[in-house]
């Protein structure tokens, strides 16, 4: 049974802007789904809305089978965590997290109890006392769960919840969220601008641009399979590389011709790009699918299935100019020029290169993506 | 060579402060200190010191039944005038909290009453609160010759100066529920909370930190009226309205007591600096933001 | 993923009921929003009407010809209304002069302490020398001290050089201000030191960094501090009582007060007086009034 559910949902301000264009989905006991999408994409005021902070232009909020479109926020049994935790400045963390009970007048013994519970599950105990004006980053975080699941709601809304901590703690604080996640099983819309966060955090993820649903996937399909060009552009870092490419279908394959590269394409990819038969084409390779040299046998690992296979191809490089390099740690990236643009390709620490230098760069082929340049959908 | 550099620059920087502190020291810490020195001293018409009594005028003041009338007269006024015009600061505040059409109209109003002179609002007031053609008496029905009557005219006098100074309540508690989180009120929304729990529970406790500050000055901008009892009621009737700055104006410059009227400036100084400490240690203890 | 909207849900509701459930909460909400809204506007009216009835009773006033306002009766406003108490008010009393008067003095102490008061600020927030923070004590000690207390020895004090009767005794005592130079280095505060050490290595001098960049950068402090200070000198009335006597010298405040007890007979023309007086410090005001705001939200009370 789908927990909450969101049919035809629109939100269109009073100036005329649409925020949120016809979305629909299901959300489903227990799973924890992330909207992810550039800021700007409607995620927020979609959780906004399922909050009752927003109204809903048009469309049903269901829950639990029930039009939920016209309750008031506190009776949806929802709980929110607030990007900036919004924590009651003038009340101890003990308050902020028995607020949501005390304001329903529960019985004081239970809230007692259950707030040292929540507290203690959260690890802030010896906190209780203290004001929010004196906690960490990482405390108040914890503070503002605190008070969101002491009710056990039905749905935990979070919006960016993490933005506000340094990069170490955010890390730290992910791995938390999702081991809380799991044992409370309660069912969790968290909205990110962060796709890495979306990755390691959701069983499910939504990815939206200007107020629509581009693609709902798991992640590893979400990066295998992009269903168009802005999902496989945003998710991964760095960012995939796009070549235009002119598709010339040959007897056997399809020929890509990327400026005077010739790149050939064979098998699965090459029938169903003859099938849908656009000229024009995006060629989306991964940085971490490029390679200086050519695999010699025995010589490199195998990084990516099919990767060997991929390198392998007939006629898969591209002659290109070395711009810039940057170590990143085990690996470094590679920002190379070609044909006035610029692009990215993420190589062993070890690889030689030099910057200025004129290199061939090979592509696995094997998990290259094809869009279509009209409608950027994949192929 | 350095150092001299070096005091140069020292210099420069002490330069930044002469007109300002020039004008401190003329007028302020001068009279100041003054005011202590003639308060020791009994002085002629002219203000001059002329016989040394030293603690004298203050026992003078202190088995003065006038003078402790003033004070209590001037403690119930700055009771009344702290508390009404901050309630009506406060409201007005609450009223324009949300954005609605008209807003700006509606925040002008009750900001206005204080670009307003005491004595243009005492000359206003005088003319609604008389017994014979003012507005107040015909709209209540009521025969009272409000700034003569003993009962009335302090309260009177009072509610004009809580008036006077709702106007800059009024902005000092829009810019305390201007930095009032919004977010926390959608939290709360979510959270289940009510409207009023959410006034009691978010909104007063988070205009705590201005209240001290607000507070302490309302409290020293009430001892200060003059103005108003000046043309209203020069202290009267009988010493009804004689609160302590007004009391000091009549003993100088009236009596020509100038000994006695530094005194009481003392006593006055005293007291705003004893209040103003008291708040900011309780600040320092009550409020953790 | 495929899993069906619950079917009791979806098969209760037909897309037409749910069609009308739409309409019908839709309007409800909306009713309710008006409602709110309505009360909201109505009440405002009423407590700002109340707010700002004694301006209105006074403008009232001084629109309504000397003898009507001698009634028993009820008279909110003028049956005839006349400008003749402006007319007479301008005539009987020297109502311009006291306004330019008022007005010198007002300008005079406002640019006085926004100068005093910016320079010390910059001092306090920029510059590094000894004794700083016994100056910066000794400047917010002041605040303590009211006026009214200090204000029989500064009597005393200028009427012994003879300045009594004269601009500079009004302006003078006034022209700087705890507060303002509180008030500026709040905002001060808020700038990066390195601004100041950017155009220090540029060679720009310490007054030029002043006129140059702080004072551009803290406009609307600067504005905050000018409308505060303009109505309160403006508006100013226990020592100008004290140190003026003559006719020329006098500022609204006191003219027409002065006034008040000449003739009771031309209280309508008094009134008009005191209309025309609180004119221009409304209109400051009003004027000024977003400058205030913004200037007050942004410092003046968190510090």
């Amino acid at each position: 049974m789908a927990k909450l559910a969101l049919e035809n949902v629109r939100k269109i301000y009073k100036n005329g802007y649409e925020a949120v264009h016809n979305f629909s989905l299901e959300i489903e006991e227990g799973e924890f789904l992330i909207l992810v999408g550039p800021s700007g994409c409607g995620k927020s005021t979609l959780l906004r809305m399922i909050a009752g902070l927003e109204d809903i232009t048009s469309g049903e909020l269901w829950m639990d089978g029930e039009i939920g479109n016209y309750k008031e926020p506190g009776e949806r049994n929802l709980a929110m965590v607030f990007q900036n935790y919004a924590l009651y400045p003038n009340m101890s963390v003990y308050d902020n997290i028995a607020f949501s009970l005390s304001v329903r007048k529960k019985d004081k013994e239970e809230i007692d109890r259950k707030v040292h519970e929540t507290a203690k599950l959260l690890g802030i105990e010896q906190l209780l006392d203290r004001r929010p004006g004196e906690l960490s980053g990482g405390q108040k975080q914890r503070v503002a769960i605190g008070n969101a699941i002491i009710r056990n709601p039905r749905a935990l809304l979070m919006d960016e919840p993490l933005s506000n901590l340094d990069a170490k703690l955010r890390t730290q604080m992910r791995v938390e969220l999702a081991a809380l996640q799991h044992k409370m099983k309660t069912t969790t819309i968290y909205v990110t601008h962060d796709q890495t966060e979306a990755m390691t955090l959701g069983s499910r993820i939504v990815v939206m641009k200007e107020g629509e649903m581009q693609q709902v996937d798991t992640p590893a399909n979400l990066y295998d399979a992009p269903a168009n060009k802005f999902v496989a552009g945003f998710i991964g870092t760095p960012s995939m590389n796009f070549f235009e490419a002119q598709a010339v279908r040959e007897e056997e394959g399809v020929l890509l011709l990327v400026g005077e590269h010739r790149i050939r394409l064979s098998g699965e990819d090459a029938a169903r790009l003859r099938a849908h038969g656009a000229d024009k084409v995006w060629l989306g390779i991964r940085p971490e699918d490029i390679a200086v040299s050519a695999p010699q046998e025995g010589r490199q690992t195998e990084r990516r299935p099919g990767w060997k296979e991929g390198l392998l191809a007939d006629g898969n490089y591209l002659e290109v100019l070395i711009t810039d390099i940057e170590l990143l740690g085990a690996e470094k990236l590679l920002i190379f020029l070609l044909y006035g643009k610029k692009y990215v390709a993420k190589v062993p620490a070890e690889t030689q290169v030099k910057t200025g230098e004129q290199r061939r760069l090979y592509l696995n082929m094997a998990a290259a993506h094809l869009f279509d340049c009209a409608t950027e959908k994949r192929i | 060579m350095k150092t001299v550099m070096k005091m140069k620059q020292r210099l420069g920087a002490y330069l930044f402060f002469v007109p300002c502190l020039t004008i401190f020291a003329l007028f302020l810490f001068y009279p100041f200190a003054k005011t202590i020195y003639l308060s020791l001293y009994k002085t002629d018409k002219l203000g001059q010191a002329k016989l040394f009594v030293g603690l004298g005028n203050y026992a003078e003041l202190f088995t003065s039944e006038s003078f402790f009338h003033s004070l209590l007269v001037t403690f119930i006024f700055v009771a009344i005038v702290v508390s009404v015009s901050m309630l009506l600061g406060l409201i007005t505040a609450l009223l324009v909290n949300k954005n609605f059409p008209g807003i700006r109209v509606f925040s002008t109003a009750y900001a206005l009453p204080m670009a307003i002179a005491s004595s243009a609002a005492a000359l206003i007031f005088e003319i609604m609160l008389d017994p014979t053609i003012g507005i107040i008496d015909k709209v209540l029905g009521t025969d009272i010759n409000w700034l003569h009557d003993e009962r009335y005219a302090l309260v009177c006098v009072a509610l004009l100066t809580a008036w006077l100074n709702s106007g800059i309540n009024y902005l000092y508690f829009s810019a305390g529920l201007a930095n009032i989180d919004e977010a926390i009120y959608e939290r709360a929304s979510v959270d289940g909370a009510n409207e009023w729990q959410k006034f009691t529970r978010l909104t007063l406790p988070g205009l705590s930190p201005i209240l001290f500050y607000t507070v302490v000055v309302n409290i020293i901008l009430a001892f200060q009226s003059f103005g108003q009892v000046k043309i209203l009621t020069e202290g009267g009737p009988g010493e009804s309205t004689n609160l302590i700055v007004y009391s000091i104006y009549r003993d100088a410059f009236f009596n020509f007591r100038f000994g006695g009227a530094a005194a009481q400036s003392v006593v006055l100084f005293t007291m705003i600096m004893i209040l103003t400490l008291i708040m900011f240690k309780l600040e320092k203890r009550g409020v953790k933001y | 993923m495929d899993i069906q909207l619950e079917p009791q849900a979806a098969g209760r509701m037909s897309g037409e009921e749910l069609k009308k459930l739409h309409e019908r909460m839709k309007k409800r909400e909306k009713s309710r929003r008006l409602r709110k809204l309505g009360a909201r506007f109505g009440v405002n009216l009423i407590v700002s009407v109340l707010v700002i009835l004694p301006l209105l009773y006074a403008l009232s006033i001084a629109f309504m010809p000397s003898g009507e306002l001698f009634s028993m009766e009820m008279n909110l406003l003028p049956k005839a209304p006349t400008v003749d108490n402006f007319v007479q008010a301008f005539a009987k009393i020297p109502l311009f002069r006291f306004i330019l008067n008022s007005f010198l003095v007002a300008g005079c102490i406002t640019i006085g302490q926004i100068i005093s008061c910016s320079l010390a600020a910059f001092a306090l927030s920029f510059l590094d020398f000894k004794g700083k923070n016994v100056i910066f004590m000794l400047i917010m000690a002041t605040m303590m001290v009211p006026g009214e207390a200090t204000i029989i020895s500064n009597y005393l004090t200028v009427s012994g050089w003879g300045w009594l009767n004269t601009y500079k005794v009004l302006i003078i005592p006034y022209m700087t201000s705890a507060m303002g130079i509180f008030l500026f280095r709040q905002f001060y505060l808020t700038f990066p030191k390195s601004l100041y050490e950017a155009a220090k290595i540029d060679g720009c001098p310490n007054l030029v960094f002043i006129i140059k960049i702080l004072i551009p950068l803290t406009k609307s402090a600067i504005g905050a501090m000018a409308v505060y200070t303009f109505i309160n000198a403006y508006n100013m009335y226990m020592w100008p009582l004290l140190v003026t006597g003559t006719e020329e010298m006098r500022t609204v405040q006191i003219g027409i007060s002065m006034l008040n007890s000449v003739d009771s007979q031309s209280i309508t023309m008094v009134i008009a007086g005191v209309v025309m007086v609180i004119l221009p410090s409304l209109l400051v005001f009003i004027l000024g009034q977003k400058q205030l705001i913004r200037g007050m939200f942004s410092g003046a009370v968190k510090g």
